[in-house]
């Protein structure tokens, strides 16, 4: 018969391994160097660069594109999740025809290129300008920034759709069978229990939406509208100076990273009854 | 030059072949011949095709090399080290922050400024021109990077940690885990991000014709403008990408198949 005479001896904890210059510690070393040394270089240049007369210039008009380009998403957006309700609902009924022609819409204005769309909006609705100036539209088409805002709103609202059916579907069945069984009438049921749950499943994606059209929206500049990108096009095509291009670089990425980081503040909120 | 004097202009022959738009059996030879999209010199068949192909190659060449820098980034953004992954960070942020369209200016117009300096530092009297090819396929590799790196991490965090576990007590090196152990089903659980990042990259490919490269988008404005046929022309372009997508979503539900059977149900 054999038992444990002898318990093992209390050990030290074992040693922590010595600080090792491995090799991916040595590259992650030179790349945040890397990063630091062009952020100062970067810095540097922009204050040896610094001419008061063309801050004076263009800054301004810089600001104001930015404004451009905030109003044109702003307003593209809010039509756009407007026309978005009907194309989801088209793209849920279960009316064929409905359905298709929603799903066409979709597929269209997800599959082609959103610069493709605004060519084909603002140069190509000026082949038919004889039928639309006899239905009165051609004023509203003849303009770049009414082009560009109808085309960033279909757009947009097709996405805008998809991330509604989406969010929609993604309700539970048993939430539309305990409202009936509650008696709630269909409109209740969607306003008071599918909606609510729906919008937190889309808050994320609608983020990501907006800040993919502030991002998209630049390429308005080519339609000789002013948004911010083209101020930045215009200053260059004056000035020469590289600088302006690493100013507008700068202003988009702080819009950008304060949306990112309001929305991920709203989705905390709205989502803190979520938390475990 | 005649066209089949040298190896590339073989090749050129070869494939015009297998042109499905204007090739000996393309499809735009049905039209008749006075019509806007005809082959030759009276329509602007050949010319659509020819950016047809462009956007294509320009894709594919953007791909590989956008792929390989986001692995390495998210290599990076998964790995322990924090300067490592400070610095994976700065990269998609910046990149993910910027539109694209400034970003393919900013590396147009950046790189020809630098190229310049450079050829002046090394005693050039004049500098070279940047192909706009080239830096397309820069810019757009900066931004698929960007974002792939953001999909092939949250692929790796859905690979739980008993795999590397078991690899390594299987006495697998670090280096043979990732790519017989990691990779295969990174591969599955990532595909389907890579499929939406591949069409946002053909889209986004449209708009290197701002910076004059001839394709898709830039030959059907020239034809438009040409022609006065705006809608037409870029009716047709719309179509052309709609095509691509709808081959590309053919083909990656094909892959997407064949790579899931032999996957194991978790």
């Amino acid at each position: 018969m054999s038992a444990v005479r002898e318990l093992i001896e209390p050990q030290p904890a074992p040693p922590v391994p010595a600080f090792g210059w491995s090799r991916a510690r040595i590259a992650g070393a030179a790349l945040l160097s890397l990063w630091v040394i062009a952020g100062i270089a970067l810095v540097a240049w922009l204050i040896g660069a610094w001419d008061i007369d063309k801050v004076m210039t263009y800054g301004p008009k810089m600001l104001s594109g930015l404004g451009t380009t905030l109003t044109l998403v702003g307003i593209s957006i809010t039509l756009g999740a407007v026309l978005s309700v009907p194309i989801a609902l088209g793209r849920m009924s279960s009316n064929r025809i409905l359905s298709s022609i929603a799903y066409g819409y979709v597929y269209f204005f997800r599959g082609t290129p959103l610069i493709a769309q605004l060519f084909l909006i603002y140069y190509g609705f000026g082949t038919y300008r004889e039928e639309l100036e006899a239905l009165g539209l051609w004023v509203f088409f003849r303009d770049a920034w009414n082009c560009a805002l109808f085309a960033f709103t279909l757009n947009t609202a097709a996405y805008q759709a998809e991330i509604l059916r989406g969010a929609i579907e993604s309700v539970a069945r048993g939430q539309h069978e305990g409202a009936a069984a509650l008696g709630l009438t269909r409109f209740q049921t969607f306003h008071q229990i599918i909606l609510p749950q729906a919008m937190i499943v889309a808050l994320r994606p609608y983020g990501n939406e907006i800040i993919l059209m502030i991002k998209g929206s630049a390429i308005v500049a080519i339609v000789t509208v002013f948004d911010l990108m083209g101020e930045t096009r215009r200053a260059y095509s004056r000035t020469f100076d590289f600088q302006t291009y690493i100013w507008a670089a700068v202003f988009y990425l702080v819009i950008v990273e304060t949306l990112r980081n309001i929305w991920e503040k709203l989705e905390q909120r709205l989502t803190r009854h979520l938390k475990r | 030059m005649e066209p089949t004097a040298s190896l590339g202009g073989q090749l050129y022959a070869l494939v015009s072949l297998f042109d499905p738009f204007c090739g000996p059996v393309g499809i735009l030879n049905l039209l008749p011949d006075g019509s806007l999209l005809s082959c030759g010199d009276t329509g602007w068949g050949d010319e659509v095709a020819r950016g047809f192909f462009v956007t294509i190659t320009l894709a594919l060449c953007t791909l590989p090399i956008g792929l390989a820098i986001g692995l390495f980034l998210a290599l990076a953004q998964q790995s322990e080290i924090r300067t490592l992954k400070i610095s994976a960070n700065i990269y998609t942020t910046i990149f993910r922050g910027l539109p694209e369209l400034l970003t393919i200016f900013m590396i147009y117009f950046g790189l020809q400024i630098a190229v310049r300096e450079l050829a002046m530092a090394l005693g050039f009297a004049s500098g070279f021109d940047i192909n706009s090819f080239v830096a397309g396929t820069i810019a757009l590799s900066l931004v698929f990077s960007a974002y792939a790196a953001e999909v092939l991490s949250s692929a790796f965090k859905a690979i739980p940690n008993g795999q590397y576990e078991a690899s390594y007590a299987l006495g697998l090196r670090p280096g043979k885990t990732m790519r017989l152990v990691i990779l295969p089903q990174l591969v599955r659980i990532a595909l389907p991000g890579l499929g939406n990042l591949w069409m946002i990259l053909i889209k986004d490919t449209a708009l290197i014709s701002v910076i004059g490269l001839g394709d898709t988008l830039r030959q059907t404005g020239i034809a438009a403008k040409v022609t006065k046929e705006a809608f037409f022309f870029y009716g047709t372009a719309c179509l052309l990408f709609l095509a691509l997508a709808m081959v590309s979503s053919v083909v990656f539900s094909k892959i997407e198949m064949r790579v899931r059977r032999s996957g194991v149900n978790r």
